[in-house]
C-alpha cells in the first residue's frame, strides 16, 4: 500500500520549528540571510573541504618550492628516492615538480571554465525563465541545442581546428565553457520558473520593484545554493574534460596540466615499464579533487533541500540518545 | 482619497496546445466600484475567477478587455508608476508571500524606499518600526530583525499587511487574507484590517470563500460563479436572503453552528441545475440576463444553455 | 466490560507522546478518550496543538523523534476481543491497521499514486488484507465501495489526474472503507476542498456512518464544521484535551475559556456579529474618530 503513505507527517520534517526553538534556548544565534546559506559542518564537508584546500594550496604554492619541471637529466625512470621524491620521467624530469605545475594548470582551467559556464548558464537560465514568453522560448531552445550537441567530440573538433600555436589555456577554457553550460542552464531555468511564480516575487512586483531588482535581490539569493552546486559541478567537468583532451594530445599547448602529464606518461610507456610514480600521482589528484568537490556538493544539496538537514539532525540525536542509553 | 472603478473586466486564458487549443473565460464582464472607507467582498469557490480579478487589480495580469480606472478625489486619474503607490495587495499564503532570504525589515523598507516615503537608513528604520507597531507586532524593532520563518502565520500576515500599507496605499486588495490561518487568529487579523481601514479610510476588496466573514466584514457582496457575478447587493441582503441558486448552495454549504447536528437536514440546490447566465441585483431587485451574442460565440464555460429569466 | 450498547470501540487512556528533540517536547499530554461504535468524535484545535500527533499515535504511525511515553490504546473488537494496540507486534499491527482501524490523511487526495489506476490501488488493499479473495470478487467489491462514496464505478479504470480533488478525496475514503473498519480516523479530510465539495463529502461520511456504523475521529481546526457533524467534541490545547462534551453542550454552554475563545473567533453566518467589528459601519467609524 505504497500510495497510502501520508504526505504530511508530524515527523522530522515538521519538527524544524522545534529545532529553531531549541537552538534559541541554547543561546545560539539564529542563522539568517547569507549565513543560513552556509552548510553545516559535517564529516563529509570537512573531508571534502580539506582535500580541495590541500590540492589547491599545492597547486598555488607547490611550484615555488620544486625544481624546474622541464630540466632533462640522464637519469630516466628512476623510482622515488631522496633526490626525487616522486621519481623521474623517461627523460629524467622531476615528477613532483611536474605534478605541482600540472595541478596549477588544471586548477586554472577548472576555475576559468567554472566561472564562464556559471555566468553563461545564469544568463540563459535565469533571465530567460524570468522574462518568459519569446525570450524564454529562444533561450531554452538554444540551451537544448547546446545540450544535445555531444560535448567531447565538439571539443575535439574545435581544438583540432584551432592551430596548435594558438591553442592556449584560454582557448581550451572557452571551448569547454561553451560546451558545458547548457545542463546547468536548464537546472537554473527550472528553479527560476518555480521561484518566479512564488508569491513573494509577485509581492515584490506589486510593491513596485524593477525587474532587475526582482531578479538580483529577490530571486538570485534563493538560487545561490543551486548556482554554487552548478559551479562546483562545472569545475569537476572542466578538469576531467581537459584531462581527457590533453590525454588525446589536444590540450593547451602553452601550459602543463594533469592531462598533459598523463599524455606524456602514456607516450613514454610508463604503464608498460611499470613506472607507477609517473602516472599514479596525476591520476590520483584528479580523482581526489573530483571526490572532494563532490563531497562539498552533497553538503550544498542539504541547503537546497532542508529536509535532508533535518533528517541528519535527527539521526544525530537518536545516535546520541542510543549512546546515552547504553 | 482614491477610488477604483472596474468596468466589464474580462480575462481569457488560452489552454491546450495546437489543434486542441481553446480559450477559457476566467473572468467575464465584472464591474464594481471600490470607494474609500467601504469594503466589497468577492465571494466564490476556487476557480470562480476571484483571484484573477485580484491579480488584474494588482497589475500582475493584463485584462483581456474592460477597464480598471483609479481616480483621486479631484478626478485625477492614477496610472503608470504611481498606480502601485495607491493600489496594494495582501496575498493569501503568508508562508509564501515573504521572501525567506530577507529580514522583515527588508520587506517593509523596500516599498517605503521605492515610493520615496522615507529618505536615509535611520528614517526608514523608524518608519518600519512604526509600520510594525501599527499592525500590532511588538516589540517592533525585534520583529524587524527577524526572518519570516521565525514568525507565526498570523504574524507573517500582519507583516504582509504592513508591507501593503507601506507605500501609503489607499486601496487594498485582500486575496483570502485569513484562509491559511488558524481559526482562532483569523478574527484578530480581520479586525486589524478593519481598524486600519477606519484609520486610513481605505477602500478594500475582500476576496474570500467564507460567507460568514464576508457578511460581517463588508458592505457589499458580489457572488462570483464561473467568472460571472451572479448576485450582488448589500451584505445582509445577499446572505440572509439569497436569490441565485449558487448563492443558496454556498449558504447551505457554509458551516453554521446554529445548525448543530443538523447537517443532513439542510436542503441544498442541485449543482447541475445552477446556471450562470442570470444575475440578481439586490439594489434594483431585478434579474438580468448575462448572455449576449458575444458570449455565445466564446468557447468558454459560459456556453451553457440560457434559461429563461425567472 | 460487557457486550452492551455502551461498550466502547476504542479506549485511549492517559496517552502521552513526546518529541525527543534536544529539549523534549510533550506534544500530547495525558489524553484519555473513549469512542463508542458509530460515534463521530470531533477533535478540534489549532495547528501545532498535537491533534495530528495524537491521531498518528493511536494508529502507531508516529515516527521518531515522536515516542509514546505513557498510556495505553485499547481496541475493543465487535467480536468481543480486546487488543492493546501499543503491544501488537509488527505483523499483527499491519493486519490490524487497515482492516479494523483506517485513516484518511490530511491532503490525502494527493497521496494517490499518479501512474496506477484507481482500481489497481483499491485492489492492492484487498490483495494485502484479503489474500483468499477471488479476482472477480475483488473487482465487485472495488466497484461497490466506489459507488458507496458516490463515485461512478466506471471511474475504476481512471487515473488520479483524471479526477477532481473532491473525487480523489472520495476515492481515499473508499480506500479507507473497503475493509469495513470499525474505526476511521480522518485528519483534516476536507480542508483543501471547496465549501460546496466539502459539504457533499461530509454528507457522504454521515450517510456511510449510518449505513455501516463505524466510529469516526474527525480532526480539524474548523470548529463550526465539527459542531454540525460530530456527536461529541474534544477541544485540544497544547497537547491536552481541555474540554470534552456533546456538540450541543460545547456550543451552548462552553466551560473552558479556550473553548469560548474558539467559539467567539468565527462569526455566525446567520446570527449576530459576535466579536466582529464591521469595517464599513459608519456609526462605529464616527465613534472611533
Amino acid at each position: 500500500m505504497t500510495n497510502l503513505t501520508p504526505t504530511t507527517e508530524p515527523t522530522v520534517a515538521d519538527n524544524s520549528a522545534g529545532l529553531v526553538e531549541s537552538r534559541r534556548e541554547t543561546g545560539a544565534k539564529p542563522r539568517g540571510g547569507l549565513r543560513q546559506l552556509l552548510p553545516t559542518m559535517t564529516p563529509a564537508l570537512v573531508i571534502g573541504f580539506s582535500i580541495v584546500t590541500a590540492i589547491t594550496l599545492f597547486g598555488i604554492f607547490g611550484p615555488m618550492f620544486v625544481q624546474d619541471p622541464s630540466t632533462v637529466r640522464n637519469i630516466g625512470m628512476t623510482p622515488p628516492s631522496g633526490d626525487h621524491v616522486l621519481g623521474t620521467t623517461q627523460t629524467g624530469q622531476d615528477v613532483l615538480a611536474q605534478l605541482a605545475y600540472a595541478t596549477r594548470g588544471s586548477l586554472q582551467i577548472g576555475l576559468i571554465v567554472g566561472v564562464l559556464a556559471t555566468l553563461l548558464s545564469a544568463f540563459f537560465g535565469i533571465l530567460g525563465a524570468y522574462l518568459g514568453g519569446f525570450a524564454d522560448e529562444a533561450f531554452s531552445l538554444f540551451s537544448n541545442v547546446m545540450l544535445v550537441i555531444p560535448g567531447l567530440p565538439l571539443v575535439i573538433v574545435i581544438s583540432g581546428f584551432v592551430p596548435q600555436e594558438q591553442r592556449g589555456l584560454w582557448t581550451i577554457a572557452v571551448v569547454l565553457a561553451i560546451t558545458g553550460w547548457a545542463a546547468s542552464a536548464r537546472v537554473l531555468r527550472a528553479q527560476t520558473l518555480s521561484l518566479r511564480n512564488r508569491d513573494y516575487v509577485a509581492a515584490a512586483r506589486v510593491a513596485g520593484e524593477r525587474s532587475w531588482r526582482v531578479i538580483a535581490v529577490e530571486i538570485l539569493p534563493n538560487l545561490l545554493p543551486v548556482i554554487a552546486s552548478q559551479f562546483v559541478f562545472a569545475v569537476i567537468f572542466a578538469i576531467l574534460s581537459e584531462a581527457g583532451l590533453a590525454f588525446l594530445g589536444l590540450g593547451a599547448s602553452n601550459s602543463t596540466t594533469l592531462g598533459t602529464m598523463l599524455f606524456y606518461a602514456q607516450n613514454g610507456f610508463a604503464l608498460q615499464l611499470k613506472a607507477w610514480w609517473w602516472f599514479v600521482p596525476p591520476g590520483l589528484i584528479i580523482a581526489l579533487f573530483g571526490c572532494g568537490l563532490s563531497l562539498i556538493n552533497f553538503s550544498i544539496d542539504e541547503i537546497i533541500n532542508p529536509k535532508l538537514r533535518n533528517v541528519r539532525a535527527h539521526a544525530k540525536l537518536t545516535r546520541a540518545r542510543g549512546k546515552a542509553a547504553k | 482619497m482614491t477610488s477604483v472603478e472596474v468596468t466589464d473586466l474580462t480575462k481569457e486564458f488560452r489552454i491546450g496546445h495546437g489543434l486542441k487549443r481553446s480559450t477559457l473565460r476566467a473572468v467575464d464582464r465584472v464591474s464594481f466600484d471600490l470607494l474609500p472607507g467601504r469594503t466589497v467582498a468577492l465571494v466564490g469557490e476556487s476557480g470562480s475567477g476571484k483571484s484573477t480579478i485580484a491579480r488584474m487589480l494588482a497589475k500582475l495580469e493584463r485584462p483581456t478587455s474592460g477597464s480598471i480606472t483609479v481616480t483621486l478625489d479631484d478626478k485625477t486619474p492614477v496610472g503608470g508608476s504611481v498606480y502601485r503607490r495607491h493600489v496594494q495587495m495582501v496575498f493569501q499564503d503568508p508562508f509564501a508571500s515573504l521572501n525567506p532570504f530577507h529580514s522583515i525589515e527588508h520587506h517593509i523598507a523596500r516599498p517605503l524606499r521605492i515610493h520615496d516615503r522615507t529618505r536615509g537608513a535611520a528614517a526608514t528604520h523608524e518608519a518600519v518600526v512604526h509600520m510594525l507597531e501599527r499592525v500590532n507586532l511588538e516589540p517592533a524593532a525585534d520583529i524587524a530583525a527577524r526572518r519570516p520563518h521565525e514568525l507565526s502565520g498570523g504574524q507573517r500576515q500582519r507583516v504582509a499587511i504592513a508591507r501593503a500599507l507601506a507605500p501609503g496605499a489607499q486601496v487594498l486588495i485582500a486575496d483570502e487574507p485569513v484562509s491559511m490561518l488558524d481559526v482562532s487568529i483569523r478574527l484578530g487579523v480581520l479586525n486589524l484590517m478593519a481598524r486600519l481601514q477606519r484609520e486610513d479610510n481605505l477602500a478594500v476588496l475582500y476576496i474570500t470563500h467564507d460567507l460568514a466573514t464576508a457578511r460581517h466584514f463588508s458592505d457589499e457582496i458580489l457572488v462570483l460563479y464561473r467568472g460571472r457575478v451572479v448576485e450582488r447587493g448589500p451584505s445582509d441582503a445577499v446572505i440572509l436572503n439569497p436569490q441565485h441558486d449558487y448563492t443558496k448552495l454556498l449558504a447551505a454549504s457554509a458551516p453554521d453552528p446554529e445548525r448543530v447536528g443538523k447537517l443532513t437536514s439542510v436542503a441544498a440546490p442541485d449543482r447541475s441545475k445552477i446556471d450562470n447566465s442570470v444575475s440578481f441585483n439586490h439594489y434594483t431587485g431585478e434579474w438580468s440576463s448575462l448572455d449576449d451574442a458575444a458570449v455565445g460565440a466564446s468557447s468558454g464555460p459560459a456556453a451553457s444553455v440560457a434559461t429563461p429569466v425567472r | 466490560m460487557t457486550l452492551t450498547g455502551t461498550r466502547p470501540v476504542l479506549t485511549v487512556d492517559n496517552l502521552s507522546v513526546v518529541y525527543d528533540v534536544d529539549k523534549p517536547v510533550t506534544a500530547v499530554k495525558n489524553v484519555s478518550l473513549t469512542l463508542s461504535p458509530g460515534e463521530i468524535l470531533g477533535l478540534a484545535g489549532e495547528s501545532g496543538c498535537g491533534k495530528t500527533t495524537l491521531a498518528y499515535a493511536i494508529n502507531r504511525l508516529h515516527k521518531p523523534p515522536a515516542r509514546i511515553d505513557t498510556g495505553s490504546v485499547t481496541f475493543h473488537d465487535s467480536d468481543g476481543t480486546d487488543s492493546d494496540l501499543l503491544a501488537l507486534g509488527d505483523e499483527q499491527l499491519r493486519a490490524f491497521r487497515w482492516s479494523k482501524l483506517s485513516m484518511v490523511f490530511q491532503g490525502a487526495m494527493n497521496a494517490l499514486n499518479p501512474v496506477i489506476s484507481i482500481h489497481a490501488q483499491l485492489d492492492d488493499v484487498l490483495k494485502t488484507h484479503r489474500p483468499g479473495m477471488s479476482k472477480a470478487d475483488r473487482r465487485r467489491l472495488c466497484a461497490d465501495v466506489l459507488e458507496r462514496v458516490g463515485v461512478d464505478s466506471k471511474r475504476l479504470s481512471s487515473f488520479p489526474h483524471e479526477l477532481s480533488g473532491g473525487m480523489r478525496q472520495r476515492v481515499m475514503i473508499a480506500m479507507a472503507l473497503i475493509l469495513e473498519p470499525q474505526v476511521m480516523i480522518m485528519d483534516e479530510p476536507t480542508t483543501a476542498l471547496d465549501v460546496v465539495v466539502q459539504r457533499d463529502i461530509l454528507r457522504e461520511i454521515l450517510r456511510l456512518r449510518d449505513e455501516l456504523n463505524f466510529a469516526v475521529i474527525f480532526i480539524t481546526h474548523d470548529l463550526p464544521l465539527l459542531l454540525e457533524i460530530s456527536d461529541r467534541i474534544a477541544i485540544m490545547l497544547r497537547g491536552e484535551i481541555v474540554e470534552l462534551a456533546s456538540s450541543e453542550r460545547i456550543y451552548r454552554e462552553p466551560e473552558h475559556a479556550y473553548t469560548k475563545k474558539l467559539l467567539g473567533s468565527f462569526p455566525s453566518l446567520t446570527g449576530e456579529r459576535g466579536d466582529f467589528i464591521r469595517t464599513g459601519d459608519h456609526a462605529l467609524r464616527g465613534e472611533s474618530k
